[in-house]
């Protein structure tokens, strides 16, 4: 049941309790909230525990864009407060259910307000036109007794009190100024009177105002605390702790979510970056948007009725809004083309939350990027969020001339690390790629993406130079195979028990579809990754270009949206 | 809230370090709640008594702590062969108090993800944070062993120079006693081992004890004893910001992900051995 505590704004900081890249530990109804400004100003108020294994966020670090855990270096973004990264397992990318409990606040006055399930604004301030933010006093006692002893408060002889609706009282002396208290309830025995002085003052004049209302409030302090150490010490709150998601109880966790646009976004700005290359600024046309991982993409559903993908090139901690760069492509089927001809500033579109195939190991001792083209969208949010960790990356963008370099302030964060290539021909491109991937090494990764003949060429060279399968990433825009689809098999769905049929013309995801099993999908012609399944039996006939050659040999995996069987039945693992 | 848990009161529970009591004769102890006083008698036999009743207690001396059976033991202290091999320092690297629950400390010492971020330069460091797959069993003697633990350490131990690869086999005897076995930089085929014999003083409170038998090769005690001490100097602080205190059995209390599978394990075995003691236990 939810009661006028939970509905209730408190105040449960100062402002200033909130200096660059700190976090403070409040309370409110014996919750313990870790508070954190983040870099862009906005304030998180979240559950003062990492849903790992319960430590206080409070002693993790604030880099200004995400806040990491102390024990296991978890990050969770600002705003969403999802998780971003698992250092125990680089290669992953984290479950999207993997977010904190997050709490309504506000800004105000000076003050940080939060609640359990506080909507609309904190209380107004009637008749102050100016404030000053007194110093906050804790004392033992409940706060409807503080609140009580409040309407005799005075720092002379005409002060009147009244009580507001909302519980705080104010304190009029006749010469006009005025104090409204807020009394914050941390726990059912413990409060903070937390004061606001109606006018603004210099700064002499404020550290006498200051020392005065703190002295004569300490002074009603001890008085409340003699008050309510007569009575019994009421029992403490037991605040709930939700419970983590039901999917991530048992370790892999499969989404279950198709083909779905499941956000509304606003297109807020829409502006040349490079030749023929448009950048979108999305944002939210109400509530947030949900957390997103350096490499991920999203599906913006066209007002023609066409699904693209695009990737994100947001920075850690940019959880505002998403950007995405849109190449012209004259030739496809007009997806691009809509965006850049028909799509204005101020519409409206759907997508998809954003889903990370490519995700980005932060455990090399160097990372190499390798960008051709428009490819660089993913790299931008992979190298900004190295970039923000400190950790060692260069960053290789090549491109036909200096106007078809995108995002040059993003990528200008990179500075020495930064090496554009323009106007090479096809053989010296691979010149170039044979020097940048001379040095194959164990504790490296390289990270590619670009047209398919350059993305196949440096999966070449890097092979021929030694890097080894695991440490070469890459992402295909699409996917240029010639598809098979004439083939008829049957699958074993192990976990479902059900065997189907799959005829010539259709794909399994279709066929899982018509069977009322609900599979992840979004660019659905094997170059994304997001239809993956697992194969536990069965020879398969890989039509995608996600996989790479070592997962195609060894056979474990299917992109269900194209490829097939070469064998009589599949057995998969759904 | 006292203990209920019968696997835990017929068991042994280290309640003193006998080198502290041969120097104060008498020493204060807390066990389940309930105080004791230990004492060092003229003809050095050392007895436990509860303090609320005056009983006496079933005491043993074994690897160097007073040990105390609350209960009717149903079995003996646990044998550990390397604490009886000459060519290896057995040592306390002392007594830590902390304020939590014993079986958060268990769990923080099986728990290989933490090396870099709470143990930094020696123990782990980033960006060497992968915990890779490793095997965990239960073994005919109701044992957890985990094994093919590997981990990239800086300083892996007082006589390491420079990285190397650590491999770690864990092992949980009984609910509140846990080992390792670990790389010795100086031998290819031998171990060090440290084991905790932690003391539930109450349900959110302990005091961990523990033993180290380290191949003298190389070492000396003084360093070894402090780098345990360092060591255990950084997990503190950790451990006293779990919250809540005692260890939730409830699967969906907390987040797993492939690196816990050992703790994951031991939640399980908590909850099948009903040890609800320092637990919050599953409903």
């Amino acid at each position: 049941m939810t009661t006028d505590l939970q509905r209730n704004w408190y105040p449960i900081a100062s402002s200033t309790d909130l200096p660059k890249r700190h976090v403070y530990q409040a309370q409110l109804l014996g919750r313990e909230f870790a508070v954190w400004r983040a870099d862009d100003g906005y304030v998180n108020v979240w559950e003062n525990r990492c849903l790992h294994r319960g430590v206080r966020l409070s002693i993790g670090i604030n880099d200004g864009r995400e806040l990491k855990c102390q024990y296991h270096g978890w990050r969770y973004a600002n705003r969403t407060a999802g998780c971003t990264y698992i250092p125990a397992h680089p290669a992953d990318a984290p479950a999207r259910t993997i977010c904190n409990n997050t709490y309504p606040a506000q800004e105000a006055y000076g003050l940080v307000w939060a609640g359990e399930e506080a909507t609309g604004d904190v209380p107004a301030l009637d008749g102050f036109d100016d404030l000053t933010a007194l110093r906050p006093i804790p004392l033992i006692a409940p706060m409807n007794m503080v609140a009580e002893a409040l309407l005799e408060y005075k720092w002379d002889e005409s002060c009147k009190g009244a009580r507001n609706d909302e519980g705080s009282v104010t304190v009029t002396a006749s010469d006009g100024t005025a104090v409204r208290v807020f009394v914050q309830p941390l726990d059912s025995n413990h409060s903070v009177m937390r004061g606001i002085y109606n006018r603004a003052v210099s700064e002499d004049d404020r550290v006498a105002l200051l020392k005065r209302h703190s002295w004569l409030m300490q002074e009603l302090r001890d008085r409340i605390e003699a008050q309510a150490a007569t009575q019994d010490a009421p029992e403490p709150y037991h605040p709930v702790i939700a419970k983590v998601s039901e999917d991530l109880v048992d370790i892999p966790a499969i989404s279950e979510d198709g083909r779905t646009a499941d956000l509304r976004v606003t297109v807020t700005r829409k502006e040349m970056t490079a030749e023929s290359i448009v950048s979108l600024r999305m944002e939210p046309i109400k509530g947030t948007l949900p957390t997103f991982q350096p490499g991920a993409h999203i599906d913006v559903h066209l007002q023609n009725g066409l699904v693209r993908q695009y990737s994100l090139t947001n920075g850690p901690g940019e959880t505002d809004h998403f950007t995405i760069g849109v190449k012209r492509e004259p030739d496809s089927r007009g997806g691009s083309v809509s965006i850049h001809d028909n799509l204005q500033q101020g519409d409206n579109l759907a997508i998809s939350a954003p889903r990370n195939n490519f995700p980005l190991r932060r455990d090399s001792v160097h990372t190499i990027f390798v960008a051709g083209g428009i490819g660089v969208t993913p790299l931008i949010a992979m190298a900004r969020a190295l970039n923000a960790q400190g950790l060692s990356f260069e960053f290789h963008y090549f491109v036909q001339s200096d106007d078809h370099v995108a995002f040059k302030r993003e990528i200008g964060e990179f500075e020495g690390a930064l090496s554009i290539h323009t106007g090479l021909s096809p053989d010296a491109t691979g010149a170039k790629l044979a020097e940048i991937l001379s040095s194959p090494d164990n504790s490296r990764h390289v990270y590619i993406c670009g047209p398919g003949p350059m993305l196949e060429a440096t999966r070449e060279i890097a092979s021929e130079k030694g890097w080894s399968d695991d440490a070469v990433h890459f992402e295909y825009f699409k996917n240029t195979t010639e598809l098979d689809d004439s083939s008829s098999f049957d699958i074993d769905l192990a976990r479902s028990a059900m065997t189907l049929n799959v005829p010539a013309g259709k794909s399994i995801l279709d066929v899982l579809r018509e069977n009322g099993i609900n599979m992840s999908s979004s660019c659905e012609q094997g170059a994304c990754g997001t239809c993956r399944c697992g194969v536990i039996e069965g020879e398969v006939a890989h039509q995608d270009v996600y996989l790479s050659d070592t997962e195609k040999a060894e056979g474990k995996s299917i992109m269900t949206c194209v490829s097939r069987a070469n064998s009589d039945r599949l057995i998969l693992d759904i | 809230m006292s203990c209920h848990d019968r696997i835990l009161l017929d068991d042994w529970h280290v309640v003193a370090d006998m080198e502290q009591l041969r120097q104060s004769r008498v020493l204060s102890a807390t066990l389940f709640e309930a105080a004791l006083t230990v004492s060092l008698g003229e003809d050095d036999n050392v007895s436990v008594k509860r303090d609320r009743d005056g009983q006496d207690l079933t005491c043993q001396l074994k690897y160097g702590f007073v040990w105390v059976c609350p209960g009717t033991p149903t079995r003996d202290i646990l044998h550990i062969p390397e604490a009886f091999e000459e060519d290896r320092y057995v040592v306390s690297g002392g007594s830590f108090p902390v304020r939590t629950s014993g079986l958060r400390v268990v769990e923080n010492f099986l728990d290989m993800g933490h090396f870099p971020f709470v143990h930094t330069g020696w123990l782990g460091e980033e960006p060497f944070t992968e915990v890779q797959p490793y095997e965990v069993e239960l073994t005919d003697d109701d044992e957890i062993i985990a094994t093919e633990c590997y981990f990239h350490q800086p300083i892996a131990s007082p006589t390491a120079e420079g990285g190397i690869e650590v491999e770690y086999t864990y092992r949980v005897y009984r609910p509140y006693i846990v080992s390792l076995y670990k790389t010795n930089p100086h031998f290819d085929d031998r171990k060090d081992y440290i084991v905790l014999f932690i003391q539930p003083v109450g349900p959110e409170r302990c005091v961990v004890h523990n033993m180290l038998c380290y191949l003298k090769e190389g070492m000396n005690m003084p360093d070894l004893r402090w780098f345990m001490q360092l060591i255990f100097a950084q997990d503190k602080p950790i451990l006293e910001n779990q919250i809540p205190r005692r260890l939730p059995l409830d699967p969906r209390a907390e987040t797993p992900i492939r690196a816990d599978k050992v703790a994951i394990l031991y939640r399980r075995w908590l909850r099948e051995h009903q040890v609800n003691y320092g637990a919050i236990p599953a409903v």
